[in-house]
């Protein structure tokens, strides 16, 4: 399988052709038209799609009165700095950062350690009971998660063998995130697509299956782990209800669980401040890497197939 | 009983070999790279899964042995007067869904195809909702749907005189509401897709197409359209099954009201598992739930092949 290319970075103006052909976008009246269409997508796609985060980040140092008696005008009573501490210490939202942080990384590792080394196994180490792996996790890509929503909860309460309740611990969330059948076929379908005289060669050579692992297969595979890295974390920074469920004590719980209880006490402004903060680390990052991400937007479409 | 004493060894040593070979044959090497996924998936993936079953048959309240009672779990859930109430409000989301926020990607993406220097600032925005989490963007939706005179939503439409509106107060909109909010939150994820593959689109049918005399609206008609055709149907299915299981939204946004208007069927789940405590209730529904989306993604496995294919 093959990463496709970013559907964002123009190609080659020769070949980058869609409906309308170069000769076409040479006549004054498709030139008016493509202006006009440019102008008319980009500006309501500004207004629905970032409105409401230029909004959201407005009102995150407004007073509560002002956001809701008057929600389009500039800081009528001034701008509140004090709605940011307020939402970080009373509500906890430094906290709550803080283990969406560590939720995120605990589930990027486990999530990057199971994919890489079973897709290692799955497509290149293949052992005879390779095939009937491979079936039972695609078997498990097409059962919806919803079957084993409430007995995922009790066996995390009571973790067969070992027999421990990892509930209130950031087990409960890293392990069962880990299970996930469609990055291990992800980078099992990448690792088939590597060359593979390249491994029988240092196999040849007296390499055993751990050395080609670390030494040949992982540093061929930076484009397969960026894709997977960036769906686990931005997938552990959207979670909510499994959190909520296996996240019981304030101490533990991300943001999306602290501001879903939250919105009920808090005051109006001092949420939204705490919304704000959530929402920025997301956004900068992906303003930062956009053609990974959108990259691996266009990927996940693709392997879906 | 002479010959006893000979097979004990050969059994002996037998194992003992095949063990030696399998290890010399890199046998270790390949269990250990293989545990990682083995214990993950056997522990959180197919035992719960083979679990499932098993409870959907039981009555569990985690302090007394398990006992079986055969249908009775799915006999209570389809006794449940509030199970039509959910159901329909998880089918009336699909359909508003598929309504409101199907045919949005597919005309946005193909505009966006045809821009040349503001296709990427273009892309960047429409990803931008699909970055906000999910509990966030609900709540940032319900100060927008505030139903006071000046609540964001209701101070535009005050501008052109409609309204105060109640929006999620109203049992006959509030499902809407939260269907418009749904939308705003995924129509980034789609857009993307459907423009990878409309940049695939091999730019041969196109010029063909202008040589014979084919307009751009007609192009886009005849060759855009059903190039996408297959995309357009994996995603149509994919939405339903993703609007089958909703959850976060109704359940930050409302809570199930008023009235029980947007109560889902994963709610009701919820609800009977983590409210009540009754876990076999719980697990016969989310089978029967199942079971109906394991239909869809049958055809969403067979639309796949096909669109590999091709």
């Amino acid at each position: 399988m093959t990463i496709p290319k970013n559907p964002v970075e123009g190609a080659d103006p020769d070949i980058d052709r869609g409906i309308i052909s170069p000769s076409e976008r040479s006549r004054l009246s498709v030139r008016l038209g493509l202006l006009v269409l440019s102008i008319l997508v980009i500006g309501t796609l500004a207004l629905v799609a970032a409105g409401p985060i230029l909004w959201l980040a407005k009102s995150a140092v407004s007073t509560t009165q002002d956001i809701l008696r008057e929600p389009f005008a500039w800081w009528p009573s001034g701008i509140q700095w004090d709605n940011l501490v307020q939402a970080w210490n009373g509500i906890d939202v430094g906290r709550a950062l803080a283990n969406t942080v560590l939720i995120a990384l605990g589930n990027w590792f486990f999530g990057l350690l199971v994919a890489l080394t079973g897709g290692y196994a799955l497509a290149i180490l293949r052992p005879r009971y390779a095939r009937v792996l491979t079936a039972m996790v695609l078997a498990t890509l097409f059962i919806p998660s919803i079957v084993s929503l409430v007995s995922l909860y009790l066996t995390v309460i009571d973790v067969p063998l070992i027999h421990a309740n990892l509930i209130d611990t950031f087990w409960s969330v890293w392990l069962p995130s880990a299970a996930t059948a469609f990055n291990v076929l992800l980078v099992k379908n990448f690792f088939e697509g590597l060359p593979k005289e390249v491994f029988e060669a240092a196999r040849v050579d007296g390499a055993n299956a751990l050395d080609v692992f670390w030494r040949i297969v992982l540093p061929m595979s930076k484009p397969i782990i960026g894709v997977v890295s960036l769906l686990t974390l931005v997938s552990a920074w959207k979670e909510f209800l499994w959190p909520l469920l296996v996240l019981p004590s304030a101490g533990v719980q991300p943001l999306s669980v602290v501001l879903y209880k939250a919105a009920n006490t808090a005051e109006t402004a001092v949420l939204i401040a705490g919304m704000f903060i959530s929402v920025i680390i997301p956004l900068l990052l992906f303003l930062v890497f956009q053609k990974q991400f959108l990259r691996s937007a266009g990927q996940a479409g693709a392997i879906k197939g | 009983m002479t010959n006893r004493p000979t097979t004990a060894t050969r059994r002996r040593r037998g194992p003992a070999h095949a063990l030696v070979r399998w290890y010399r044959g890199g046998g270790a090497g390949n269990l250990l790279f293989t545990l990682p996924l083995l214990v993950i998936f056997a522990l959180f993936s197919w035992w719960p899964i083979s679990r499932s079953l098993v409870l959907s048959f039981q009555h569990t309240n985690l302090v007394t042995p398990a006992t079986w009672v055969g249908f009775d779990n799915f006999a209570r859930v389809f006794a449940d007067p509030l199970l039509p109430t959910a159901a329909w409000n998880t089918l009336w989301f699909t359909i508003l869904a598929v309504l409101i926020g199907f045919p949005v990607p597919i005309l946005l993406a193909v505009f966006i195809g045809e821009l040349r220097r503001t296709r990427g600032l273009a892309s960047v925005l429409v990803y931008i909702p699909v970055i906000i989490p999910p509990v966030v963007a609900v709540l940032l939706w319900k100060q927008i749907f505030d139903p006071s005179p000046n609540g964001l939503l209701n101070t535009v439409l005050g501008w052109v005189g409609i309204g105060p509106l109640p929006w999620l107060q109203s049992a006959a909109m509030a499902m809407p509401s939260i269907v418009v909010q749904a939308t705003w939150a995924g129509f980034g994820t789609t857009t993307i897709i459907y423009l990878a593959a409309l940049m695939s689109a091999p730019p041969e049918l196109y010029e063909a197409a202008e040589l014979d005399g084919a307009g751009i609206a007609k192009r886009a008609w005849h060759i855009t359209l059903p190039h996408l055709r297959t995309v357009i149907l994996l995603m149509l299915i994919l939405q339903v099954i993703g609007t089958f299981q909703v959850f976060t939204e109704p359940f930050v946004m409302t809570g199930g009201g008023p009235n029980n208007s947007t109560l889902t069927v994963l709610m009701l789940i919820f609800r009977y598992a983590f409210v009540i405590g009754d876990y076999g209730k719980a697990t016969a529904l989310s089978l029967l739930l199942a079971l109906l989306l394991s239909v869809l993604s049958a055809v969403y496995l067979w639309a796949t092949r096909k669109w590999n294919r091709t």
